[in-house]
């Protein structure tokens, strides 16, 4: 194995074994980003210095030490989770310049683990967005087609790990922050439960629903990163007590004669032909497979758009009131004499947030507002209990239920900037994972006419990510679309 | 059928605390309220005696021991401020007039 080949976790064992040193893969990752990231931007820092520093002492401890499962393996993290000594900027304006005083729960467990922070990457600015094209550095580039959008909002985590930029990146998922990125760069991308993995250190989004996961090339590597970050934390209050399970041991099992539910009624309008075809198709392998596949209504999945474009912005517009100009980075020029502290928060907060978060901030604050609250937040709220009981009646008899990860594949650059509305549509299939809190996997199904990647979604029961990475390592067997590489890609496969 | 008003988005953004620009405020006139009629298609939904479910955790929040442990330090803590004095205190423009 040599490094310029390396592509998985298991890859970089291998070359390890075989004695390349943790140095010599971190200087590999870094010679690509180098050469590789210019026209894709995945990443809005290198933390060069930090990395081979970190690698070194890897190196010195030894890769065979058995408490790092994760020695040597850079990891690529998106720009709205804490790192201590490196920008955390959520890619907007109001924090350039803010370095992270401590490192966020999923830093200090990976670091642990023995990975190598290689550097931060872009997304839609305080990952409020779906395409990577709202950051104050400029928009991300899909790897399969650089005019494409990679996704969002974390664009640049899913783009790092599609072009082999990275192995392995972290991003959150509050509407479909991960598994829509994924399935746009054809990798995959796990929404843990709702508490599997402490938020403490994540730059709070909607704090009912964000949720810090995995990007990798692999089911397997999906697996062990999740392995890495999850279990319970005292920082973080909301972190489930539920036993973490050996994911890697669980792979090695097909899950016996699964059924598999797929809401056909809501795939009927709306979803793209090549989407359609693609994800029948991967159906039909899960079914060559032994996979029982029955039709499950979701009543209330329409519904799933408004919900979350009601709950969310709320939510965000209460947690972004902390940028106020006074305590972290950003604040902007005002006259001295004539100034007072609301025009200085008032002018901070217009030029330092971008479009896209003022857009939901007025949203949420308007929502809130004395007589809406119970017309839109508290009806909301109602309505997602009803999409939460929708998948608690389908589990009664079925192990997984399998959509498409969006209704398109990528779309153009700037193609919907103006019209937020049809941009959050296409969260229609995304966004009830969050709101019901339970797990869900975007795993890559096939292509386009266009030759962009598809994804295939699995949710699964709370708490059982297991189910969903023994199904995906299955489908992956029979369907590796993984081998393939993007043109963008450092490495061709 | 929500209708917002400039005058609505005025008040918002006042209450969100952002100084919008003219064409801020005639822009997202437009969009929050193809937004909000968007959001109409809730009230289609009976939810009589529908619980609300404000967080997808159902267990009890965890507790942890009420133990003294150390802060970071104040030097730390105000290192991205955009301005701070020497003293340990964030330095803001005037509150009162």
């Amino acid at each position: 194995m040599t490094a310029s080949s390396i592509q998985t976790i298991a890859d970089i064992r291998t070359a390890m074994a075989e004695g390349l040193t943790a140095v010599d893969i971190c200087a590999q990752y870094l010679e690509r980003i180098a050469a590789h990231d210019g026209p894709i931007h995945a990443f809005t820092h290198v933390a060069k210095e930090q990395a081979l520093e970190r690698a070194e002492s890897i190196d010195r401890r030894g890769a065979e030490d058995p408490d790092l499962p994760l020695a040597g393996v850079p990891v690529a993290v998106k720009d709205n989770i804490c790192t201590r000594g490196l920008p955390t900027t959520a890619s907007s304006r109001i924090l350039e310049g803010f370095v992270a005083p401590y490192d966020a729960t999923v830093i200090d467990r990976l670091t642990k683990a023995g990975a190598v922070v290689i550097g931060k990457t872009n997304c839609d600015e305080f990952a409020v967005g779906s395409t990577t094209e709202h950051s104050v550095s400029g928009p991300t580039h899909n790897p399969w087609n650089l005019e494409r959008v990679p996704g969002g909002s974390s664009g640049g985590s899913a783009a790092a790990v599609a072009a082999r930029l990275s192995p392995i990146a972290v991003g959150s998922d509050t509407g479909g922050s991960i598994r829509q990125p994924a399935a746009f760069c054809g990798i995959v991308g796990l929404k843990p439960t709702y508490g599997r993995v402490s938020r403490y250190g994540l730059l709070a989004f909607a704090s009912s629903l964000d949720q810090i996961g995995p990007f990798a090339l692999t089911v397997s590597d999906a697996a062990t990163l999740l392995q890495a970050i999850a279990g319970q934390d005292s920082c973080d209050a909301t972190s489930a007590v539920e036993a973490v399970p050996a994911f890697d041991a669980a792979l090695r099992e097909p899950v016996p004669n699964p059924t598999i539910g797929v809401p056909w009624q809501i795939l009927e309008d709306g979803v793209d032909p090549d989407v359609h075809t693609a994800f029948s198709a991967a159906i039909d392998v899960l079914r060559g497979q032994g996979a029982k596949i029955v039709d499950v209504p979701l009543p209330h999945a329409g519904y799933a758009v408004p919900t979350y474009y009601v709950v969310a912005p709320a939510e965000a517009s209460s947690n972004l009131a902390r940028y106020d100009g006074v305590r972290y980075a950003y604040r902007a020029p005002v006259d001295a004499a004539g100034a007072d502290l609301t025009s200085m928060y008032d002018r901070t907060r217009d030029t330092g947030f971008g479009d896209e978060v003022k857009r939901r901030i007025m949203l949420g604050t308007y929502i809130l507002s004395a007589g809406y609250y119970d017309a839109y937040y508290l009806k909301a709220q109602q309505v997602r209990t009803l999409i939460r009981r929708d998948y608690d009646t389908a589990f009664e008899r079925v192990d997984a239920i399998a959509m498409p990860t969006t209704p398109t594949p990528a779309f153009g650059l700037g193609e919907r900037s103006d019209d937020p509305l049809q941009l959050y549509l296409g969260d229609v299939f995304t966004a009830s994972a969050n709101l019901t809190g339970l797990p869900a996997i975007s795993l890559p199904c096939g292509y386009g006419a266009s030759g962009l990647p598809v994804g295939l979604q699995l949710t699964g029961r709370a708490f059982d990510e297991e189910t969903l990475l023994r199904l995906g390592a299955g489908y992956e067997r029979d369907a590796p679309w993984w081998r393939d590489t993007p043109p963008a890609a450092a490495i061709r496969g | 059928m929500i209708t917002l008003s400039r005058s609505d988005v005025e008040r918002i953004a006042a209450l969100a605390h952002l100084e919008l620009t003219e064409s801020e405020t005639d822009r997202f006139t437009r969009q929050l309220g193809e937004i909000l009629s968007y959001f109409d298609r809730l009230q289609q939904i009976d939810t009589t005696g529908v619980p609300a479910t404000t967080h997808p955790v159902t267990s009890a929040p965890v507790m942890r021991a009420d133990n003294r442990r150390p802060s970071m330090p104040r030097d730390e803590a105000l290192a991205n401020a955009p301005d701070s004095c020497g003293d340990g205190l964030f330095r803001v423009p005037k509150v009162i007039g």
